[in-house]
Formats: structure tokens, C-alpha cells, sequence
């Protein structure tokens, strides 16, 4: 008997067959002539420098870990979305403190400034004295 | 008899959906470069056949007699794992969308989607969520510099649209009180759209949409002014356009997701009243659901070629505290929501 998980797996069969034929029959047909060159990897013509596996921003990894906090709430909240009208208000009230502990996680990450992707130094008001200076000494020349 | 019937009829709804896809998507293409001829002032694709009918033909032959360039830095098994991965999770998800309502023909009853199977919403988003290893992958394993940081880039992205976007199908859930996608349409009839119910909700969730499908104004991870390619720099002939047909398939499966959960599906209100017969009730939904779908999909387009794309940091400020925050007000409206229903 074909369930209709069945009938997904079946479609994902399919599915396999058709990548691995799409990226593989062209083999088949399509020139081959590597050099050294062709084969370098692409930095905008200049031989490339240093290692490709940069240091990258701790950021995304700060990213990452709040995304996985709050994708398991997602999925704890599910399930209740499914069930919660045959409980009435006592439902509702189970979701509304759940949705509170999540916000309250939630306010406690943003004041701490991790979901701040950059943190700008606060240049505007040094630049606006140093503006104010120059006016000054423009007045103090042209008084002259 | 029975049980090769169903597997015979089952094969050929497999086989024909898969079909239309691939047209739809070579033909998207086409639409997408056709509209944004006529937003410049252009006249777009006019070479190959009437019109430029047959262009993605012929750019997937072009495509397909492309040299394979693996470069000597890379990582080839992962280069090569990455762009299947992509493509396997945008054609197996087509595997739960409902196009129309189920029929009885010849005393059957049949359905116009695969398999109807109980989770089907829960089945969308996992393989969603698959679909962010294909760009991890691609963006380490190319060994360049562009391709990493265009893969770190595109995967945070991701991963921080996908929480809203999770919490906006959990209020369309739980009008629907089901996570079988018929029954979400279903839920939806007459004027009970979710589009109407919860504003917000859709809002929400086309916005993530747009973050998911990495479409403009989102599009960072492949932002040609620093990062050349982003994480498909590195690939070539057929890998590459693994990556672009399941770019268009990805932006296919979000407005047919957008016609499912938010504007009703198939549904067309007060159908009812014309008392026509039920094969020209199923023939006028089933157009009802693609004159939406291909709404949605020209709004895709209409968006890319008239907003300008965001900086990164907007992009993540957006995502978690505007969309987040929003998309938790949604469920907490919705639920009130159904108390009242």
C-alpha cells in the first residue's frame, strides 16, 4: 500500500535522479581543458592571497546561538497551536505565559545589545564640536 | 488493482508536477528578464524564437556545454554535494502544495497534489531549513574568500528571517487548527482569507519570504559590488544553474506557500451563489489559484526592480526587531483571534 509519506519519499526519489542526472550528463558533452590559471580561484585577477578561510565576524556565531533558541521555541509553540482551542482560556493563558518568557529572553538580548548587528562609536557629536571649532576660528579670522 | 491504480496515477501527478515546475521556472526566468526590460525601458530577450519565446532553452543548452571549472583550492566533494542539495530541496517540496480542491471523477476521488499527508506545512519549513546546508556548504567548500563570506553572510540571513517566518504559520495554524495544507485553505473560505484576519501575520511572512528566497531588496549574500558572486562565485556550468533554477523554484514554493496560508488558496469567495457544476467550480479554482500564484510571483519581480537593496545591518536589525517582534504581536492577536471565532 502507498501511504502518502510514500508517495513524498517516491517524489524525493525522483528528485535525485533528476539532480544527479542534471549535473552529471553534461560531463558527457561539455569540453574539459583545465590550466593552472582557469583553476585558481576568482579574486579579481590578482594571484590569490593568503589563506580563503578568512577570520570572519563572532557576530554570526552570536547569531546562530540566538537562532537556535528561538527556533525550539517555534517548535514547542506547534503543537499548542494545533490543540489549544479545545482547552479555551485556560489554552490561551498557557500560550500567552509561554509568549512572555520568550519575549522577557528576548528583552534581556536586546539590552544586552546582541541582536545590534553593528556598534557605531559615537562620532556625531565629536564631529559636530569639530565643527563648531572650525566656525569659531572661521569668525575669529574673518573679525580680523 | 487498486494499489497499482494508485501508484500509477500517483507517478503520473509526480511526473507532470515536476514538469510544470521545470517550465515554470525556465519560463520565470524569461518573465523576470522580459519585466525588468520593460521597468528600464528595454525591450528584454528578442533573439531566440518569436518574442525571445525559447531563451531559457536556449540558456540551459549554453549552460549545459559550459566547461566545469572546480577550482584546485576547493573542497570537491562539497563543492560538488552543494548545488544538489539545493535542487533536491526545491523540487521536493513542491511534493505537498495543493493547486485545487479535490474532485470525483470516473466514481474516484481525486486531488490536485501529491501527497496529502498530515505535517504538510511542518515538511515545507524542515526542508527549508535543509536548504540553508547547500549555501553553508558552497560558501566553505569553494575555497575563496568571496564565497565564504557570502555563505556566512547569506546563511545568518536565513537562519534569522526563518524565526519569524515560523512564528507567522504558527497564527496561520492555529485558525486552521491543522498543519495539512488542504485543511488550511479549507479554513480559509468565503471571506475568512488570513491575509484579512491577521495583516500582520502576512506582512510578516512576505517579508521573510523575501529573505528566504535571498530576492531583492534582500539579496545580500550575492551583492555584485563586494562580493562579486557571493556563494556561488566559484561554480560554473550545470552546478551553477543547480543554484539558479533553485533560486526560482524557492521564490515559486514562497508565493504558492503566500496563496496557501494567507490569500486562501483556491478559494474563491461567493463561487457558491453562481451555482455552476462541479467540474467548472474545480476548472474556475484551480485558475483562481494560478492567476494568485502568478500574482504573487509578479510581485516578486515588481519589488526587485523598485526597491533598492538594504545595507547588512538593516537587514538584521529588520529581521530581529521589527519582523521578530511583530510576528509575536500576530500570534498573540490570532490567538485572541480564534477565541472570538
Amino acid at each position: 500500500m502507498l501511504t502518502e509519506f510514500g508517495k513524498i519519499f517516491a517524489f524525493m526519489l525522483i528528485a535525485i535522479i533528476f539532480v544527479v542526472v542534471t549535473v552529471f550528463v553534461s560531463k558527457l558533452i561539455r569540453p574539459s581543458r583545465p590550466t593552472k590559471e582557469k583553476l585558481m580561484i576568482y579574486e579579481c585577477g590578482e594571484n590569490p592571497e593568503g589563506t580563503p578561510w578568512v577570520k570572519f565576524n563572532i557576530r554570526f556565531y552570536v547569531v546562530a546561538l540566538i537562532f537556535l533558541i528561538f527556533d525550539v521555541e517555534v517548535v514547542l509553540l506547534v503543537p499548542w497551536t494545533v490543540v489549544y482551542q479545545q482547552y479555551g482560556l485556560a489554552g490561551y493563558f498557557i500560550g500567552v505565559i509561554f509568549l512572555f518568557f520568550l519575549g522577557l529572553g528576548m528583552a534581556y538580548e536586546w539590552k544586552k545589545g546582541d541582536l545590534e548587528w553593528a556598534r557605531p562609536y559615537p562620532q556625531s557629536s565629536k564631529m559636530k564640536n569639530s565643527v563648531q571649532e572650525v566656525d569659531a576660528s572661521f569668525q575669529v579670522t574673518s573679525e580680523k | 488493482m487498486g494499489i497499482l491504480e494508485l501508484i500509477i496515477v500517483s507517478l503520473i501527478k509526480i511526473i507532470v508536477i515536476a514538469v510544470v515546475m521545470l517550465l515554470t521556472v525556465s519560463y520565470l526566468v524569461y518573465f523576470e528578464r522580459k519585466i525588468a526590460a520593460w521597468a528600464q525601458n528595454r525591450i528584454g530577450p528578442n533573439r531566440v524564437g518569436p518574442a525571445g519565446i525559447f531563451q531559457p532553452f536556449a540558456d540551459v543548452l549554453k549552460l549545459l556545454l559550459k566547461e566545469d571549472i572546480v577550482p584546485t583550492a576547493a573542497n570537491k566533494q562539497m563543492h560538488t554535494l552543494a548545488p544538489m542539495i539545493a535542487l533536491f530541496v526545491a523540487f521536493s517540496t513542491f511534493a505537498v502544495l495543493p493547486v485545487g480542491p479535490s474532485f470525483t471523477a470516473f466514481g474516484k476521488v481525486f486531488s490536485f497534489v501529491v501527497a496529502d499527508v498530515n505535517i504538510g506545512i511542518l515538511y515545507v519549513l524542515a526542508l527549508t531549513s535543509v536548504g540553508v546546508y547547500a549555501i553553508t556548504f558552497s560558501g566553505w567548500s569553494s575555497g575563496s574568500k568571496y564565497s565564504l563570506l557570502g555563505g556566512i553572510r547569506s546563511s545568518a540571513q536565513m537562519i534569522s528571517y526563518e524565526i519569524s517566518m515560523g512564528f507567522s504559520v504558527a497564527g496561520v495554524i492555529l485558525l486552521a487548527e491543522s498543519l495539512r495544507p488542504i485543511a488550511i485553505v479549507n479554513a480559509q473560505s468565503g471571506w475568512m482569507w488570513n491575509i484579512i484576519l491577521q495583516p500582520i501575520g502576512f506582512i510578516t511572512f512576505l517579508v521573510s519570504a523575501f529573505a528566504e528566497t535571498n530576492r531583492l531588496p534582500f539579496d545580500l549574500p550575492e551583492a555584485e559590488p563586494e562580493l562579486v558572486g557571493g556563494y556561488h562565485t566559484e561554480y560554473s556550468s550545470m552546478k551553477f544553474a543547480a543554484f539558479f533554477l533553485s533560486e526560482y523554484a524557492n521564490m515559486i514554493i514562497s508565493s504558492a506557500l503566500i496563496v496557501t496560508l494567507y490569500l486562501g488558496g483556491w478559494q474563491i469567495p461567493y463561487l457558491e451563489l453562481l451555482n455552476l457544476s462541479a467540474g467548472w467550480v474545480v476548472i474556475l479554482q484551480v485558475g483562481a489559484f494560478i492567476f494568485k500564484l502568478v500574482f504573487i510571483m509578479f510581485f516578486f519581480i515588481w519589488v526587485r526592480w523598485s526597491i533598492p537593496r538594504f545595507r547588512y545591518d538593516q537587514l538584521m536589525n529588520i529581521g530581529w526587531k521589527v519582523m521578530f517582534p511583530l510576528s509575536l504581536l500576530n500570534l498573540l492577536w490570532v490567538a485572541i483571534l480564534a477565541m472570538i471565532l
